[in-house]
């Protein structure tokens, strides 16, 4: 957790990541997950967490080179991730709640 | 008595059928649902046989499954199975085949989309990347078939461990004799007529590769148009295709009981993928190709529109003088024989397309 500054409000230092339900038994079946993060972190980073705490939850998110599978979404604070051109770098600040969804997809 | 086992790949997940007599056959379930199941392997070098599925998500991305008994539980490590490294820049799509070595305990290959082959040597525990081939200067070449730029078909010698085969589509059959260390093409008479080259050295669009059972030096080859064989570990291939209502299809099979004896289902052609004559029928030749013998009885009499893809033609040792034969249909039909095609029965009707099927026989 970084310092603060005097007087400063405290910083919520937890990312909420909510899980869809196929997912949620590689979460011992709870459908969200809260991690820790020291200040502002890109989403990489935050997923990078997710694979040291759940590794086989993190797995079906993204591939083995980092990139996001192409049927899930994420959403920061309710924005598509992929809007940022890079979603690896999209900004997760602390508090944030992060939404993963499989796409709409298949038949 | 005697138990067999089938178990069936579908686009929507994995089916097991059990029968104690080869006739009357009792599928499970659903298993593994929403993943769909490009390869099954049966390992029954281990006691007990171990059952290794390759799953793949489109929306969770691949996996492997293993079970140790039968089916019953299954356990998927936490850590990706096969992973490429970093420095390959690429990540796996899809595990089209897994393939325990005869001829080493433990080992077991793996072939992958993109067109890769991996080597367990914990039983199917976590594959490394075989570097040789990915990095063969061939590779930027190889191109996709409709079904993707895949290794699909391995295989080991049945005795020589630094020898193996192995099939992709598209770029054809290649070829280890030092265990993987390097690579060469090996396709010395299988046309791909849709290149300015039709004989090139590599870049054929093979859809199915099977050795024989007395002869590991024979192959026989499933091509996309033409059907081949082999008589010199792949150094060169000849069309065994008359006697055959067309040369397309996709899959092909030996028969682990009889040299010279091998399967295929044909279909009509690039341009109308649909059984020759609207009928489901597989052609048995005993002769290594010289001639071909369709088999039909018991198998649908009516019009028929599901072919057979590549790896949903099997078959598996029931005796010493009785091959069975298993097929699934992309219209989700599933039908065996115990007797080397001359009969067939009805495993199961109205599943998803049928993916991969791979026998078991134990007791």
């Amino acid at each position: 957790m970084t310092a603060q500054p005097p007087g400063a409000a405290p910083v919520n230092a937890t990312v909420r990541v909510r899980l869809p339900g196929a997912l949620r038994a590689h979460a011992d079946g709870k459908p969200c997950m809260d991690l820790p993060v020291d200040g502002p972190v890109p989403l990489a980073a935050l997923l990078d967490e997710l694979d040291r705490r759940a590794p086989a939850l993190a797995r079906k998110i993204r591939d083995e080179q980092g990139r996001l599978r192409r049927y899930v979404n994420v959403y920061v604070d309710g924005v598509d991730v992929r809007e940022h051109g890079e979603p690896a770098a999209a900004p997760v600040r602390p508090g944030a709640e992060v939404l993963v969804l499989p796409s709409v997809a298949g038949g | 008595m005697t138990d067999h086992l089938l178990a069936i790949g579908t686009r929507k997940g994995l089916f097991l059928a059990r029968s104690r007599d080869a006739a009357r056959w009792e599928p499970t379930d659903l298993l593994h649902p929403m993943n769909a199941v490009y390869a099954v392997a049966v390992d029954d070098r281990v006691d007990p046989p171990r059952l290794l599925v390759a799953a793949t998500s489109e929306h969770w991305g691949p996996t492997v499954l293993v079970s140790d008994d039968l089916g019953a539980t299954w356990q998927e490590p936490d850590r990706a199975v096969l992973a490429f490294p970093a420095d390959a820049g690429a990540s796996v799509e899809r595990i089209w085949q897994l393939c325990p070595s005869p001829a080493e305990p433990g080992l077991v290959w793996a072939g992958t989309q993109p067109s890769a082959l991996w080597r367990s040597d914990d039983g199917g525990a976590s594959f490394e990347l075989v570097r040789a081939l990915w990095d063969h200067p061939h590779r930027e070449h190889w191109g996709a078939g409709f079904g993707g730029q895949a290794i699909h078909t391995i295989l080991p010698h049945p005795t020589d461990p630094q020898r193996i085969v192995v099939a992709m589509s598209t770029g054809g059959v290649y070829r280890s004799d030092d265990g993987g260390a390097s690579w060469e093409p090996a396709n010395r008479g299988v046309s791909a007529y849709f290149l300015p080259d039709p004989q090139p050295e590599y870049g054929q669009c093979v859809h199915k590769v099977a050795r024989d059972s007395s002869d590991p030096e024979r192959l026989y080859l499933q091509n996309h148009h033409g059907v081949y064989r082999s008589d010199d570990g792949a150094t060169s291939w000849l069309s065994i295709a008359d006697g055959l209502p067309v040369d397309f299809g996709f899959g092909v099979a030996s028969s682990p009981v009889r040299g010279d004896e091998a399967f295929t289902a044909p279909v009509v052609a690039d341009g109308k993928r649909v059984p020759p004559d609207e009928t489901c029928r597989v052609y048995r030749t005993t002769d290594a190709g010289r001639s071909w013998l369709p088999l039909d009885k018991g198998l649908p009499q009516e019009p028929y529109f599901g072919i057979v893809l590549r790896d949903a033609l099997t078959t598996a040792r029931i005796s010493d003088d009785a091959t069975g034969v298993y097929f699934g249909t992309r219209t989700g039909d599933v039908f065996a024989s115990p007797d080397d095609g001359e009969s067939w029965t009805t495993v199961a009707e109205h599943l998803p397309d049928v993916l991969c099927v791979r026998a078991a026989v134990f007791g």
